[in-house]
């Protein structure tokens, strides 16, 4: 059992005490490297808390017992990393549209393809937000250490239950495999899902747009469908409004409630002429560069966004105000960069790496100087 | 125990005019009829209810849950 | 109940809306009344059930119709989700219909797993082979030769013999019928809700608008055709009755006796 304490573990080990410590009491998975960690840990503590484990034939058909087990009123998870992640956008989709409360952990691995299968990579960031085909929002977390691969893991299901969206918990190779000191705190805080307790609360929401969730066996007949559907459920393919709404709510519910949900780190931003935006592993070399930079007397600033999606937008939007030149550093040619010009459309100096390591504090200070 | 047939109703704006109530039927009690239904379809009508054994076939075979047999 | 259940009754209670959107004449209403009739006579009360279903026609037969918890999946997968709802909460009868594209052509992988993990699911397979919804394209159950929309020479390919595969992939129940023989469907419905394991009933079943364009034949002379081409002691696709009726371990009840030792 996981007592409040000290431990010496894996990202990925961390991850599964957090879902555990959730409330995660069904876990569906496929093995991947390098999430195989946290379908393992699973495998061996859900029955200690009398959760269910199930090691399913592909991740098609995991994604699909979480929902499922979801539905029957479970907290449920799965870990996948790059080519299982692809397979799984499907039901990612499918998830969005019926409001299944699921957590998903992609331990990102450099892609594309088979890739290098032990090696960190940030090219899923985009794919982790519009994997799916149609107009959807999801939750997207990002943790850079064994400790937030713990308390984000906890916040992925806070955020899935309460906006009843898939959450993405964005990991890679790197955090999932490094070894750390991992605080367990004597409490953390749970969320649960609004239940229904008639089939007409289901069909209603307030000004969070949220409708309370059924579940199965309660006698409320629910019908749940990836279908457009009215909001008591029933399918109507037909109606054009019937679709409008379903998506403007859809997306709405999470744009409307992102103060919520948005997360960020942020050190010395106020006077900052510059910024580096990091995020996952390659932030850590971006922290010890920013560091370096302001001991010199540079006028620096260090952003790192918890929650990818949706991204701090706001906060970022201020700070271009007066940033002149913002430092990305991660480890795609893709990642989060178009997010980044968005708000920065001219200061952007991109630092990516792709060879399948993580960036030195030397490599990203050298980088970032040359640019100055 | 057997029953006596009181009525079988067609419901006009279920049937889809298929026709399998009249062909299990076994006792060829049901028949196709001259007028059709809002869908523009031959719904059956009964042409002899004196014959009906109550097998009830006509009601298990109809994919519509559109014949009811009364007793 | 006496045995007898009236059309009112089973509108009343059991129908959340009609008519259907099946073609006239199409099996899938049939196969829904038998569903119907055989949750009825079992008595079962209707808060215990879970329909799951896929994509295709024979997805639309509990959702949107049957007033029962509904949870109307993703192509091929519906299987998979059951899956996990049956795991989450083994007190329920977790029901699947699906098609012979969702449950083997697309799904077929998840198909084999239930059977072979023996999963207490009821799944109830409509074999009308070919691609209905979708306009009539060759299924993988589509015998050698027939003409479908994408086999417009004859298929090149061969069918698969469902119940077989899945009565060797180790299934507790495998039956098959077709909508010729509505009671003995009923009556092996109940029978595989009430077993323990996996239990998987195959139905062929006429589609009157593609089958019956591409095969010359309308649905009542479908019908006919299975009547009397069907025998228990017919061979390949042409068997029907029951292929394997056998008890053995259940998943979820390996997986509570499992947390049962973990926890002690």
């Amino acid at each position: 059992m996981i007592g409040p304490g000290k431990y010496f573990v894996e990202g990925d080990v961390a991850a599964a005490y957090g879902a555990i410590m959730a409330g995660c009491r069904f876990f569906a998975g496929y093995p991947i490297t390098p999430a195989s960690e946290i379908t393992q840990a699973m495998a061996e503590l859900l029955p200690k808390y009398g959760g269910k484990f199930l090691q399913m034939e592909d991740e098609i058909a995991s994604i699909s017992a979480i929902i499922g087990a979801s539905w029957a009123g479970i907290k449920s998870m799965t870990a996948t990393s790059g080519p299982g992640f692809s397979l799984m956008q499907e039901n990612i989709g499918y998830a969005a549209m019926t409001e299944t409360p699921i957590v998903i952990i992609d331990v990102q691995r450099a892609g594309p393809a088979i890739g290098q299968a032990t090696r960190p990579a940030q090219g899923d960031v985009m794919q982790s937000r519009f994997g799916s085909h149609g107009d959807y929002e999801n939750i997207v977390l990002s943790p850079n250490s064994v400790q937030e691969m713990f308390d984000l893991a906890v916040k992925s299901f806070n955020l899935a239950e309460r906006f009843r969206v898939p959450v993405i918990l964005l990991s890679d190779a790197e955090v999932g495999h490094m070894m750390e000191r991992l605080n367990v705190p004597e409490k953390v805080e749970i969320l649960e899902r609004k239940r229904a307790v008639t089939f007409e609360e289901t069909t209603k929401w307030g000004e969070d747009l949220i409708p309370p969730m059924g579940r199965f066996g309660d006698g409320l007949e629910l019908i749940v469908t990836g279908s457009t559907h009215k909001p008591d459920g029933t399918r109507d393919t037909g109606e054009p409004d019937v679709q409008d709404q379903l998506v403007r709510r859809l997306i709405n519910k999470i744009e409307k409630n992102r103060n919520l949900i948005e997360d960020w780190e942020e050190i010395d931003s106020e006077d900052a002429d510059y910024l580096i935006v990091s995020y996952g592993a390659s932030s850590r070399p971006s922290k010890g560069a920013f560091m370096k930079l302001r001991e010199r007397g540079l006028k620096i600033g260090y952003f790192r966004p918890r929650v990818l999606w949706p991204a701090p937008e706001k906060r970022l939007y201020e700070l271009s105000e007066r940033v002149k030149k913002v430092f990305l550093t991660e480890m795609s040619l893709r990642g989060y960069r178009m997010e980044i010009e968005k708000i920065f459309p001219k200061s952007v100096i991109h630092i990516p790496k792709v060879n399948g390591k993580v960036h030195s504090v030397k490599e990203v200070l050298s980088s970032i100087e040359v640019s100055i | 125990m057997p029953f006596t047939v009181k009525d079988i109703m067609i419901k006009k704006d279920l049937c889809k005019g298929c026709g399998i109530c009249i062909d299990v039927c076994p006792r060829n009690v049901l028949t196709g009829s001259d007028e059709i239904n809002e869908y523009g379809l031959y719904y059956p009508m009964v042409s002899d209810l004196k014959r009906c054994i109550v097998c009830r076939l006509c009601e298990l075979y109809c994919p519509d849950f559109a014949v009811e047999v009364h007793v | 109940m006496s045995g007898i259940i009236t059309t009112e009754y089973i509108r009343e209670k059991y129908l959340r809306r009609l008519p259907t959107a099946f073609c006239p004449g199409c099996g899938d209403g049939q196969i829904l009344g038998a569903l119907i009739r055989a949750i009825e006579q079992l008595n079962i009360p209707k808060n215990e059930i879970v329909t799951v279903s896929g994509i295709g026609c024979s997805a639309w037969i509990p959702s949107p119709y049957l007033r029962i918890d509904s949870l109307h999946t993703t192509h091929g997968r519906p299987i998979a989700f059951a899956t996990g709802v049956k795991a989450a909460n083994p007190k329920l009868k977790v029901i699947v219909v699906t098609g012979d594209g969702d449950a083997v052509g697309i799904g077929g992988n998840h198909l084999l797993h239930a059977a072979r993990t023996n999963i207490g699911l009821t799944v109830i397979m409509v074999n009308n082979a070919v691609y209905a919804m979708t306009g009539g394209q060759v299924a993988p159950t589509t015998p050698h030769e027939a003409k479908t929309s994408t086999t417009p020479y004859g298929n090149p390919a061969f069918n698969l013999n469902v119940s077989e595969v899945v009565a060797a992939a180790g299934a507790s129940y495998v039956a098959r019928w077709t909508t010729w023989h509505i009671n003995r469907l009923i009556e092996s419905i109940k029978k595989a809700m009430n077993k323990k394991g996996f239990s998987f009933i195959e139905v062929i079943s006429q589609c009157p608008t593609y089958g019956g364009r591409l095969l010359n034949m309308d649905h009542i002379e479908m019908l006919h055709y299975f009547r009397d081409n069907f025998r228990e002691n017919a061979d390949g696709m042409f068997r029907i009755g029951e292929f394997v009726d056998v008890e053995k371990p259940e998943l979820t009840d390996e997986l509570e006796k499992l947390i049962m030792k973990v926890k002690s």
